[in-house]
């Protein structure tokens, strides 16, 4: 009698579909999946570690990095994170901004996921269509910040500088444009039927398994639970918008699937409320020593030259203290933890990101199933590897 | 005997010519009209509409370094592409592709053998394909390569049966084995199988996007799964003859089909060899436009559909078919 | 012409079918086995029977001999499984097997069995012998009942092998 042996397969770190350097080894029976076993680490970036020797507005810069997909909402958080420490106000502008850009990364953020899930399912052509609508969303970017990706926009006390005046017409160009393209996207996938074989019942974590492997974002509301941090604990003034939040069933890829889908519409609510009811004002809050003086004053005054050199050569001191904050990234639950010493430099910062919590179901979610289901699951979570090894 | 001879030897020369420059060019077309469908541009730098790129692709793969994988068995290895190679070509010994014209005062049939059990031939040819990948893979020594040649070698076999299965339907009608009387029994538009003989129109559609490994059955390089399946480890003209051998394939595949349900190079005004070339192009532009459309089945959900659905549609077509003509 | 194609067909067979044996390796000796069959095909072709000849590659080259490497390819068989046989009486009876069998050739051909089997069963090699036609009326008409017998012994076959490869529960891990 033959012993069947089981096959390792090494998958990744450079594989077309682990989505990085995401390496797993796979324990196969057949094309089984018997046992997967995530290995992290290869784009490990020191970013908790740098972030120690660097002032607070250096650090800023270093958090577009971490989940390159949604740059905006990295810099949020830590804007937020810090402000709550100085503990300041930000003028209502600025938080409309922030708002707005960040409803438009996370579309531009899912735009990417459902092209590369699309492609490792083997849909090739919406990787490009979702691609043509990120370029929109990039565009906005370089348009208020001079840059496509890294764009470092906001900053702790408001925004860097007033939008352009022909954000708005663009923005609305997006508005007017995308529920079309959406349609487009679901008549492609959502009714197809390879589509559905592929996604329905595949990788399924129910509610329960979700809340404890930590899961969090469309991943966790794809198992049934409405948890959203945007209603549960509303930061930036997200109250004062009216969406709702989707919220799967099954659990499996599909609902994951809807739910992202439905977070895009949702999303684009959200961009319509805030540019009609964008606010007139100031951009950035004044506080002094904190926030650097506007630039006209800056050159004329002598006092504000000073300030602005001071800030930026000695920064600011926040009060002695510990902050955790937590914001709905496009993937999940993104929280930030500062510790102050009262130095310019924080004394410990500690990234809480959802890849990497979330990436820890996909074990659970791909056990017994097949080899071409990992690619779905791992697809299904969205995790970017930035954002997974900081 | 002699002029025959050299007659045979021209047409099989023209014939392998005329393919070779059609795969070329029919990757060219996939990556047009994809690039199309996908709001890209496509090849545009060499040559006109870039209509130079298969040369230029040409050029790098036989320029690029042949890596022979020191684990591989070199023999198996080596004689894999040909097992691909081969069989993919020699299928077209059978297929008419025009009537018979005079050539410099000669009668000249225009298609290299009229062989009497002709489809069984190409049946039997497509079938050895199978041996370039599985060796292919299994000699490469690579468990990517291992799991491709593995799930190519179960779908082709699978779908070969269905795929022989919609052939009968037609078979029973024209009361031959031979191609040159199935498509001499389609005289008319109105009499093509395709209306006869519909459901066994889509069954062999379906199976001929299976057997030739193409969106939404290209599992076997499944590249996001897979990296490219059975021939990740092969480079430079080793891994072109792979390419070639599967777009000479779904030339094949196109001309059968045009053959068995579309009346050959039957058709009103246009000359035949047109008429031919004008239906494998509508069975080529289908297949490029389905890889641009549709995702990938899973390999258990591709297995079922063969064997669950296709199969017993398949059967029942063939004995539908078979009380029709009684 | 016939007769190079002939002689072809049979040294290709007969030096693949040497070289099958002759291999250490197993995929190898798959390899050959094929490439035998399909210079038989060729003979079967010189024989005025198309019809068998693409069976022939139909089912034994191109579906059978696929299995086979399917096994050989999946047991991963090394070469000390194939290597000098231990069994020292294996060599002897299988002298004595080809002799036997060198003998029943040469007795059919010198005493005219085959004549007489021509005659007894009415082989006509013209006509349609050997074309879809003509193979398909005799399995239908003279040889149906052995014809249909063996397909229930495949029917057979092919059940035991499900239910063989069927893992049931308790035990995993064993063919």
């Amino acid at each position: 009698m033959a012993k069947t042996e089981t096959m390792t397969l090494n998958m990744g770190p450079q594989h077309p579909s682990t989505h990085g350097v995401l390496r797993l080894i796979l324990e196969l029976d057949g094309e089984r999946v018997v046992k997967c076993t995530p290995v992290m680490g290869y784009l490990h970036t020191g970013i908790e570690k740098n972030a120690e020797d660097k002032k607070y507005m250096h650090v800023l810069p270093m958090t577009d990095r971490m989940d390159y997909l949604a740059p905006m909402t990295n810099n949020l958080v830590f804007c937020l994170a810090v402000e709550k420490l100085l503990n300041i106000e930000i003028p209502p502008k600025a938080q409309w901004l922030r708002v707005l850009l960040n409803e438009l990364t996370r579309i531009g953020s899912h735009c990417v996921w459902l092209g590369t899930h699309a492609l490792d399912i083997g849909a090739m052509s919406m990787f490009l269509y979702t691609f043509r609508e990120r370029e929109r969303i990039l565009e906005i970017y370089e348009m208020v910040s001079g840059q496509r990706m890294m764009s470092s926009y906001f900053r702790i006390g408001g925004v860097m500088e007033d939008v352009p005046p022909d954000f708005e017409e663009k923005v609305r160009a997006i508005l007017r444009d995308f529920p079309a393209r959406f349609d487009e996207y679901e008549a492609l996938l959502t009714k197809n039927k390879i589509w559905q074989n592929r996604t329905k019942g595949v990788a399924v974590i129910s509610g329960e398994d979700a809340v404890n492997c930590g899961l969090s974002g469309p991943t966790l509301r794809g198992s049934g639970v409405d948890w959203d941090i945007r209603k549960s604990n509303p930061y930036s003034g997200y109250e004062k918008f009216d969406f709702n939040v989707p919220v799967g069933q099954n659990g499996d890829v599909f609902d994951r699937y809807v739910v992202r889908m439905a977070e895009m519409r949702e999303s684009l609510k959200i961009v319509r409320q805030a540019l009609e009811g964008l606010p007139e004002g100031a951009w950035m809050a004044r506080v002094p020593g904190v926030t650097p003086p506007p630039k006209e004053e800056v050159l004329f005054k002598m006092e504000a030259l000073i300030f602005q050199f001071k800030i930026y050569t000695e920064g600011f001191s926040p009060p002695v203290g510990e902050v955790y904050f937590a914001i709905e990234s496009p993937r999940g639950e993104l929280g930030y933890y500062v510790r102050s010493d009262g130095t310019p430099k924080p004394y410990r910062i500690h990234f809480r990101t959802p890849s990497f919590c979330n990436l820890s179901a996909l074990s659970r979610m791909v056990e017994g199933r097949l080899i071409a289901d990992v690619v779905a699951a791992i697809g299904s979570i969205d995790i970017v590897l930035g954002d997974v090894d900081r | 005997m002699l002029e025959q001879a050299i007659i045979a030897i021209i047409k099989v020369a023209v014939v392998l010519f005329a393919i070779l420059t059609a795969c070329a060019y029919i990757v060219w077309l996939e990556r047009k009209l994809v690039a199309r469908m996908q709001v890209r541009l496509g090849p545009t730098r060499v040559g006109p509409f870039g209509l130079l790129q298969p040369l230029a692709d040409a050029i790098k793969l036989f320029t690029k370094e042949e890596i022979i994988v020191e684990q591989a068995n070199k023999w198996l290895y080596l004689v894999a592409p040909l097992l691909a190679f081969i069989p993919a070509f020699i299928t077209f010994a059978v297929i008419p592709f025009g009537d018979t014209v005079t050539l410099f005062g000669r009668e000249v049939e225009l298609l290299i053998s009229d062989f009497n059990v002709g489809i069984l031939f190409i049946l039997g040819v497509t079938s050895l394909g199978v041996y370039g990948v599985v060796l292919a893979g299994w000699s490469s020594n690579s468990k990517y390569s291992l799991l491709g040649s593995l799930r190519s070698a179960a779908q082709m076999i699978s779908y070969e049966i269905s795929l022989g299965l919609s052939v009968i339907g037609v078979l029973l009608l024209a009361g031959s084995l031979s191609l040159v009387d199935i498509v001499k029994a389609q005289g008319s538009v109105s009499e093509w199988f395709i209306w006869k003989q519909p459901v066994g129109f889509f069954l062999y559609l379906i199976s001929a996007f299976a057997e030739t490994n193409r969106a939404p059955f290209d599992l076997p390089e499944a590249e996001t799964e897979l990296v490219a399946g059975y021939f990740t480890e092969y480079s430079s003209m080793k891994f072109a003859m792979f390419t070639i051998a599967e777009y000479a394939n779904m030339v094949t595949v196109a001309a059968l089909a045009t053959t068995l349900f579309l009346g050959g190079w039957q058709g009103p005004f246009l000359p035949p060899v047109v008429w031919f070339l004008v239906k494998v192009m509508f069975f080529i532009f289908l297949y490029i436009w389905v890889r641009a459309t549709l995702p990938r089945f899973r390999y258990d959900q591709l297995m079922r559909f063969g064997w669950l659905v296709l199969l017993p549609v398949g059967l029942v077509n063939v004995l539908v078919t078979a009380l029709a003509v009684l | 012409m016939e007769m190079a194609v002939f002689l072809g067909a049979g040294f290709v067979a007969l030096v693949s079918a040497i070289l099958v044996f002759t291999q250490k390796n197993p995929v190898a000796s798959v390899v050959f086995l094929v490439v035998t069959l399909a210079a038989q095909a060729v003979l079967f072709l010189l024989l005025n029977a198309p019809f068998v000849a693409a069976l022939q590659i139909i089912v034994y080259a191109g579906a059978i001999m696929v299995l086979f490497l399917f096994v050989v390819m999946l047991l991963n068989l090394g070469r000390d499984e194939f290597g000098p046989e231990k069994r020292k009486f294996i060599r002897p009876l299988a002298v004595v097997f080809a002799l036997v069998l060198v003998l029943e050739v040469l007795a059919i051909f010198k005493t005219g069995l085959l004549d007489q089997a021509r005659l007894t069963y009415h082989l006509d090699f013209t006509g349609d012998f050997g074309t879809v036609a003509g193979v398909g009326l005799l399995l239908f008409t003279r040889y149906l009942y052995p014809f249909e017998i063996t397909s229930v012994l495949l029917l057979a076959a092919l059940l035991g092998t499900v239910i063989l490869a069927k893992k049931l529960p308790g035990r995993k891990g064993e063919l």
